[in-house]
């Protein structure tokens, strides 16, 4: 992919993040802090799908931009073509491992399993 | 190491004289740099340069240091004087206000002796961006004679076209201190001053080659690359017009 489309999703889910986050928060401020981290009121707003199919959004966003940053870390600190390839394609994998077992809990949670 | 007492200007009645600290490294078989001490006479008028060949002249020739114009033109004597990158020959001595003046090898260049360092990156990246005006047609066949440009045209890139590549501006980026294949802010302000030429043709190739890993976007704000600059330009700002390109902002 070309850096500077790798750029813009970098800054566009940092925007969006933000956003997002926001709604989040002043979704939690419907509750005090000690009742909605309450088991049944965590599980609530699993089931709830608006809510969950945010969460899970939050969770992409944040993996990718995150990641994406790490990458761009690690290939400014130390430079070689087999290095760098291996620090994209790493940074790809647990971008995409943090999402999928992220994207386990919220799913699981959403149809009833545990 | 070696302390030593300057005679020059000694026929003058208002010199001052301060500590010229300068670091002495042969990477051929010097394990680290090492701080040679020399007390030097000054005037008002006196520049770093002037006072680093005085050392030559009256101490030790063997100090490795690259000049030529001695008026802030060919980009030769950049090097980290008091800390700040600057060039030797327009830095004076009594604008540093300080009893000692230490001079260093610029940053993120390797030495090849003392105060002389390699610039073959910085060349390799200049040249790597094109910085020459592209288009098919030339003034020398086409009816025309000039291209001609209006003030405002001129305007938009004419800060840019006075860097002298003396590479300060490359010294102080911190993303070049650990990135060693970034192409750094001198290429980038040169590949802004060509794109936003009016005359030149070339603004997608040239976009293209610092889209890289290693490109542009390894820019991180830092600014330290305008605060240095001796000629007035401003790559931080050329880098930021330049993403503006890439992201869509100018056309
Ligand atoms: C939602 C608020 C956030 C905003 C607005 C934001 C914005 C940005 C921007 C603009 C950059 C590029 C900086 C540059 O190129 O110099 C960046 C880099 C980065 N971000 Fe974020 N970010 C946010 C949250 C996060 C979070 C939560 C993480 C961790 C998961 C993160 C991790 C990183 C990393 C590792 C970098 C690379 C470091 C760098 O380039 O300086 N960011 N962020
Ligand atoms: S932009 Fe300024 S500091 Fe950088 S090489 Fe050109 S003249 Fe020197
Ligand atoms: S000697 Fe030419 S710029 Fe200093």
């Amino acid at each position: 992919m070309r850096e500077s489309t790798i750029m813009k999703i970098h800054y566009g889910t940092a925007l969006a993040a933000v956003a997002l986050v926001a709604v989040h928060i002043l979704m939690r401020l419907t509750q005090n802090f000690a009742e909605s981290l309450e088991y049944e009121s965590v599980l609530a707003n699993y089931k709830f799908i608006p809510y969950a199919i945010m969460l899970e959004l939050i969770l992409i966003l944040l993996a990718v931009h995150g990641f994406n940053g790490l990458r761009v870390i690690l290939i400014e600190l130390k430079q070689g073509r087999i290095y760098e390839k291996a620090v994209s394609y790493g940074c790809l994998a647990a971008m995409i491992g943090l999402i999928a077992y992220g994207s386990r809990t919220i799913i699981m949670t959403n149809m009833g399993l545990v | 190491m070696a302390q030593v007492s300057s005679t020059s200007n000694e026929q003058s009645s208002t010199a001052k004289s301060i500590t010229l600290k300068i670091s002495r490294y042969n990477p051929e078989h010097d394990e680290s740099s090492q701080f040679m001490e020399f007390n030097v006479k000054y005037e008002k008028w006196t520049t770093v340069l002037e006072a680093i060949l005085d050392v030559k002249k009256h101490f030790d020739h063997s100090v490795a240091v690259r000049y030529s114009c001695r008026q802030a033109t060919c980009g030769s004597c950049g090097m980290i004087i008091n800390g700040k990158p600057r060039l030797a020959c327009f830095t004076k001595i009594s604008e540093l206000d300080s009893d000692v003046v230490t001079v260093e090898p610029m940053n993120n260049f390797p030495v090849i002796r003392d105060l002389a360092v390699k610039f073959e990156k910085l060349f390799d990246s200049h040249q790597k961006i094109k910085p020459y005006l592209i288009r098919d047609d030339t003034e020398l066949v086409s009816d025309e004679k000039e291209f001609l440009q209006t003030p405002e045209e001129v305007e938009q890139y004419i800060q840019f076209a006075n860097c002298i590549k003396c590479g300060l501006c490359n010294s102080a980026c911190p993303t070049m201190a650990t990135d060693s294949s970034f192409v750094g802010p001198q290429a980038l302000a040169q590949a802004y001053r060509y794109v936003a030429d009016s005359r030149d043709k070339g603004k997608d190739s040239r976009l293209k080659i610092i889209d890289d890993s290693h490109g542009i976007w390894r820019c991180h704000f830092a600014g330290s690359c305008s605060q240095v600059c001796p000629k007035g330009v401003d790559p931080a700002m050329g880098i930021q017009l330049l993403r503006g390109y890439m992201l869509g902002f100018r056309s």
